[in-house]
């Protein structure tokens, strides 16, 4: 299959000639040719694809280059294409070409576009060669490749000190997770031998119920392994604990966010326990953690997700908590599943995204929700795709006939959690569908429904007053746009009250107390239907035709991938001579999921529309609802606004004691101690007996070489002696 | 014997340093750059024709001096390795330092050839006090390279320098004469198979360590690096972080694994112990620098640390991951230093708070500048990951605890690289100085192209190098294998019953 080697290298080669193109080309040659790159890579997967949908591809290995050789560690670059990786191939480039497609017409303004470009393509690079990888190393190279990647992209506009912030945040984040992976990657190469994948998952069957040590206690073997291997998934997919990093990654423009922190890189680590699954397989424990872990975070981040303001953090938090659906989906055995709703989730929630940057685009990069409204008439084609995509995500369905994406995929989750004998984890689920559906329907309503909102908004106030200048129409130069941003953030951010510009956590600072007034945010809880009515004379444009397309193909997936595909992904019958192997297909757990009682099955239903009608009845017929129950239960509301405290308790607990440590150890470590002691106190007493013999201007080079002479002169003389 | 190469490469330099002391400053550049350059070139014949497998001794030449005192010369992959980091490094500093050395050119130009000839020499020598006069005489130019071309407490670094030095070489300079008179021999391949007595080797391995741990430099005994590295000039710090802070880690797999190996064995934990603390301490000391070659010079503390719990595995990841980090760190650290010197001769500071933005006007800077730094950090695909990998996977399978310590330094050092990185490149320019920074010159883009291009040709196929040293490795192997330690997993065979919990969903399922 030598496709797979356009399609992972043609991104890396576009990524590399438009990263070195000279400015002087423009930004066209560039764009054209990454864009081109990834349109290509997606025609080249989508046959691999159907190749496996029809059966008629088996799983293949094409080798690269040779890596590292050392002692029996022996590992080489190879792409490995089998059902499990045709699943990301296709998500990951198809994706990835429309959001190519959408940064046309979304960056257009913005000088900086080639490098753009040149960091999307790599991203998408590195993502192939994690999902094509036949070890855990290659596994790990993508892994961190991705991070870099998104590392720039979060922090593509680096004049905005938050932007640097949440980049920084990301990769150290990140790296708490691979420190996990990469003592795993230990551990399974001392008890296997090996790292590569198909030879570990041979033999861990084999291994179940043996014990290892490990740091100070032993335990059984396969669980440490995989707890230590799923630590590094808990971080790439922002799972509770080490989720912080994803809402503040949404200061990254917006394509990048429906890329990288909806589609495709934040599903590496469903990805890893789906690639890994027989080796998860061999340890109860390390299952039940990870649906404990997925369940936790499913329902965590749909709590946070009701009260954000920022439609891109709404977003974000959706996304955390349905990769906590695909985790506890995984966790219970049901990796066909997740995977099926990792599919299914990259289309709706990409669109989401891609609907969310179509109207921040609108709106003169306003994100806060408040400022929106009555915006279904000015932007049509957004609003129809975002409502396609919130059918999708709030699974929106008709029992025993079909459904929008969501209704298959995420309702398989919870039917199969109660099946497989966790009623927990699927209660769980069911609630925090509620809270899906209630966020989703909430952020539809603010945005599209009701009396237009947008004269209080500086955004808008400053584009009219561009606009009234003369000095620019509509087409507002972006990127002064965002050094704007940059310049007047403490201003804006107060006078907005807007969570988002505060609340992420400058995490690096020396001194965290002096520059991170952020700290604490500055959050005010003035209702949206508080916020003055009108237009100010503002009119929103529907965005370019580059970012509608997008927009309508990714429609097409959200409406019918989970109708079209759970045909191979899940169901019993056909499933498992798709997958071939590639994952652990449990053809009994998938029965079983049909036979769960009539409520069960009913339940994502019933709260889909309960939560819709919440929504409804708090957002359209009583406005006022919401600012009273957020005064009413100012605790609870507190909590969730601030995403429990979260960055506070890190910031109190990991960032401030480092740098105080950090300074601890120098000063009075270093110089008070070792140098005062050592080398301090010992030229005091060189000094004195120098002083003594009264010949301190000899100067320290002349007295080691003095030494080195004796030295050589008592060798030499043993030398013609012996 | 065939051609001395390894000879001529010392001789080169030395008559070039000696001519320089009678040439204008001019011509002393030209000399300099000549003369290093022809030794790269020699270096790259030299590892062409090194017989990857072969021999364990390569290139072998020998002559008497008088009594047992020997001209004897050779190389193992280990000793080529480092030689060609030596000469590689080696025209970059006289090209780092064109502009930037105004006074005595001539002399500084000498000074810097002449520890070309004694880096090499220290790899090259097969004979115990050959080694001892290249290995200590290597410090005597770099004194004076801080001395007299540093900053302004350029006395104070260099003092601190010699005193940590000073005990540790006399210790080991005693041991080698114990040895040299119990073995009957001078060489050094000879005392490779030599086997002490083991209450004896813990002795001499001690007077060893002594010496090579302050070259190292381990914790405690660190804090004349961050001083020398403040004071020395951008090229001094390139060639001390380059190919001086290795002595200490070629010490080690030269003369304390192959002729102590119990007494290695032994003293595993010390050394475990102080690598461990070394990564955690100086990552957070690194965090919270303002001065960058401080930051660089802490963070070279604790990448050496990664190189000392390699060598102490005692087995080959450990081992070859500690020769790529030293390979690396090499490479690296010397270009974050080519980096800061870069903007420190157009702003004068290393004050990290008075940069900001210069992703704006120097964007080719910036661009390697994230390259070494993103190396620094260990991403897959830069040299320092292969060598981290491997070097970390070795530990672990000694000591979990010591592995899982030492794996935080990925953590802390993102933390202090991007932090680093962030204050100086990002944001907005910080002032009209900042702004009037022009972009790399190309000269300053010819002296840090190459050393990109190597680190990403180690961290994609590093097999070029890790080829040379197998044969090393297995041979150390083989030599240290009875003294191994057993490490605390021992992991138990599998029964092939998955333990009962809730396991009511595989019995049933279609195995992959």
């Amino acid at each position: 299959m030598t496709s797979i080697l356009f399609i992972v290298f043609v991104p890396l080669v576009a990524a590399i000639v438009a990263g070195f193109a000279n400015k002087s080309f423009g930004a066209t040659l560039p764009k054209a040719i990454t864009t081109g790159g990834l349109f290509l890579a997606s025609a080249l997967s989508w046959p691999i694809f159907i190749g496996f949908l029809t059966g008629a591809n088996e799983a293949t290995v094409t080798p690269v280059l040779h890596f590292i050789h050392s002692g029996t560690f022996d590992v080489s670059w190879a792409l490995r294409v089998d059902a499990l990786t045709a699943v990301m191939l296709v998500v990951i480039t198809s994706v990835s070409a429309l959001v190519h497609l959408y940064s046309w017409g979304y960056m257009a303004e913005d000088p900086d576009q080639s490098r753009f470009f040149a960091y999307l393509s790599l991203f998408t690079f590195a993502m192939l060669m994690l999902v094509t990888a036949d070890n855990l190393i290659q596994m790990f190279f993508g892994w961190e490749g991705v991070g870099l990647a998104s590392y720039l992209l979060i922090g593509f506009w680096f004049r905005k000190p938050s932007a640097n912030a949440a980049a920084i945040k990301a990769f150290v984040v990140n790296r708490v997770g691979d420190l996990g992976f990469m003592l795993g990657i230990f551990g399974t190469y001392l008890v296997f031998n090996t790292v590569s994948i198909p030879a570990i998952l041979a033999a861990a069957p084999s291994m179940a119920g043996s014990t290892i040590g490990f740091l100070w206690f032993r335990a059984d073997t396969m669980t440490v392994l995989c707890l230590l291997l799923f630590v590094g998934a808990m971080g790439k997919s922002a799972q509770l604990g080490l989720h912080t990093w994803l809402p503040d990654a949404m200061e990254g423009p917006t394509p990048v966010s429906a890329l990288i922190h909806a589609a495709t890189m934040v599903t590496a680590g469903v990805f890893m326990v789906c690639r890994l699954s027989p080796m998860f397989q061999t340890s109860p424990t390390a299952m039940g953690f990870v649906t404990f872990i997925g369940a936790a975070t499913c329902l965590f981040a749909a709590t946070v997700g009701t009260t954000q303001t920022d439609i891109k953090r709404v977003i974000a938090y959706s996304t955390c908590s349905q990769l906590g659906y695909m985790f506890f989906a995984a966790g219970v055995g049901a990796y066909g599943a997740a995977m099926f709703h990792l599919f299914t989730h990259a289309f709706f929630k990409a669109l989401l995204f891609l609907g969310a940057g179509s109207v921040i685009h609108a709106m003169h990069h306003e994100q806060d929700m408040r400022y929106y409204g009555g915006l279904r008439k000015a932007i049509p084609i957004t609003f129809w795709g975002m409502l396609l995509g919130t059918l999708a995500i709030t699974g929106v369905g008709i029992y025993g006939v079909g459904g929008f994406a969501g209704y298959h995929s995420k309702d398989a989750i919870i039917e199969v959690a109660w099946a497989a004998g966790s009623p927990a984890a699927s209660m769980v689920g069911v609630f925090a569908a509620l809270l899906t559906s209630f966020y989703s329907w909430r952020l539809m309503f603010l945005t599209f429904w009701g009396e237009p909102r947008w004269a209080a908004s500086e955004h808008i106030q400053h584009a009219l007053h561009d606009a009234h200048g003369g000095a620019h129409d509509h087409a507002h130069d972006a990127h002064h746009d965002h050094a704007h941003d940059a310049h007047g953030h403490e201003a804006h951010a107060a006078e907005h009250g807007s969570a988002h510009a505060h609340g992420h956590d400058d995490a690096h600072h020396p001194d965290p107390a002096g520059e991170d007034a952020g700290h604490a945010p500055a959050v005010e809880s003035r209702g949206f239907n508080e916020i003055p009515k009108g237009t100010g004379g503002y009119h929103p444009h529907e965005s370019p035709v580059a970012m509608l397309i997008p927009l309508i193909v990714l429609s097409i997936g959200a409406v019918a991938s989970g109708f079209v595909f759970h045909h191979w992904f899940i169901d019993p019958e056909t499933a498992g001579g798709f997958w071939k192997g590639a994952l652990y297909f449990n053809e009994h757990l998938m029965h079983e999921m049909h036979q769960v009682p009539l409520l069960v099955q009913l339940a994502a239903t019933i709260v889909m529309l309960s939560g819709l009608l919440i929504a409804y009845l708090t957002y359209i017929r009583s406005p006022e609802a919401p600012a009273k129950f957020a005064d009413t239960f100012q605790p609870l509301y507190q909590f969730l606004l601030r995403k429990w405290y979260f960055d506070e308790l890190y910031h109190f607990l990991f960032v401030r004691p480092a740098f105080a440590i950090g300074r601890l150890l120098w000063h009075r470590g270093d110089e008070g101690t070792i140098d005062r002691f050592g080398p301090n106190g010992s030229a005091w007493v060189v000094q004195v007996g120098s002083r003594v013999a009264g010949r301190l201007q000899t100067g320290y080079v002349y007295t080691y070489a003095f030494v080195m002479l004796i030295g050589l002169t008592a060798a030499i003389t043993w030398a013609i002696a012996g | 014997m065939s051609f001395p190469i390894l000879s001529l490469m010392l001789a080169i330099p030395a008559a070039a340093a000696v001519a320089c002391l009678f040439l204008s400053a001019s011509a002393a550049r030209w000399t300099a750059l000549a003369a290093t350059l022809a030794n790269l070139a020699l270096g790259v014949v030299l590892w062409l024709s090194y017989d990857v497998g072969g021999a364990q001794w390569q290139f072998v030449e020998y002559a008497p001096l008088f009594g047992r005192f020997g001209w004897a010369l050779g190389i193992d992959g280990y000793a080529l390795l480092l030689i060609v980091l030596s000469v590689f490094l080696m025209p970059i500093c006289i090209g780092a330092s064109w502009q930037a050395i105004e006074k005595r050119v001539p002399e500084y130009m000498s000074a810097f050839l002449f520890t070309e000839v004694l880096m090499i020499g220290t790899f090259a020598a097969q004979d115990l006090f050959l080694f001892y006069i290249f290995f200590e005489a290597g410090l005597i130019p770099m004194f004076l390279i801080i001395g007299i071309w540093g900053g302004a407490n350029r006395i104070y670094a260099s003092y601190k320098f010699f005193l940590y030095t000073l005990l540790g070489s006399l210790l080991m300079f005693i041991a080698m004469l114990y040895m040299s008179i119990t073995a009957a021999t001078t060489s050094i391949p000879a005392l490779m198979n030599y086997d002490f007595p083991p209450q004896v080797q813990t002795w001499l391995w001690l007077a060893f360590f002594a010496s090579f741990a302050v070259k190292m430099p381990m914790w405690p005994v660190h804090t004349w690096l961050p001083d020398a590295h403040v004071q020395a000039p951008t090229a001094g710090s390139v060639i001390l972080a380059g190919v001086l802070l290795k002595l200490g880690g070629y010490g080690f797999l030269r003369f304390s694994l192959p002729m102590f190996p119990e007494a290695s064995a032994q003293l595993v934990w010390l050394v475990f112990g102080l690598s461990a603390v070394a990564v955690i301490y100086t990552s957070l000391v690194a965090l919270v620098q303002s001065d960058m070659k401080k930051l660089i010079a802490y963070s070279s503390v604790a990448h050496m640390a990664i190189v000392t719990i390699g060598l102490f595995a005692f087995n080959a990841q450990g081992i070859e991951g500690a020769m790529m980090v030293m390979l690396g760190h090499g490479l690296v650290s010397g270009a974050l230093f080519l980096c800061v010197g870069v903007i420190y001769d157009r702003l004068h500071t290393r004050e990290i708070s008075r940069y900001g933005g210069l992703a704006i006007n120097m964007p080719r800077y910036a661009l390697l500048f994230l390259l070494f730094t993103m190396a620094s950090i260990g991403l897959p695909g830069t040299s320092n990951f292969v060598g981290e990998i491997l070097s970390l996977m070795g530990t672990y399978q000694v000591s979990t605890t010591v592995a899982l310590l030492c794996t935080t330094g990925i953590i802390l050092g993102a933390a202090y690289m991007l932090y680093l990185y962030r204050r100086v490149v990002f944001g907005e320019i910080k002032s009209e100085e900042v702004a009037a920074m022009s972009d790399l010159s190309p000269r300053e883009l010819w002296l840090l192209a190459p050393i990109a291009a190597a680190v990403l040709w180690m961290g994609v196929y590093p097999e070029s190098f890790l080829a040379p040293m197998r044969k090393d490795t297995q041979i150390l192997l083989a030599r240290i294998d009875r003294a191994r330690p057993a490490g605390d997993s021992l992991p138990t065979t599998g029964t092939g019953i998955v333990p009962a919990a809730h396991a009511e969903t595989h019995a049933q399922g279609s195995a992959h």
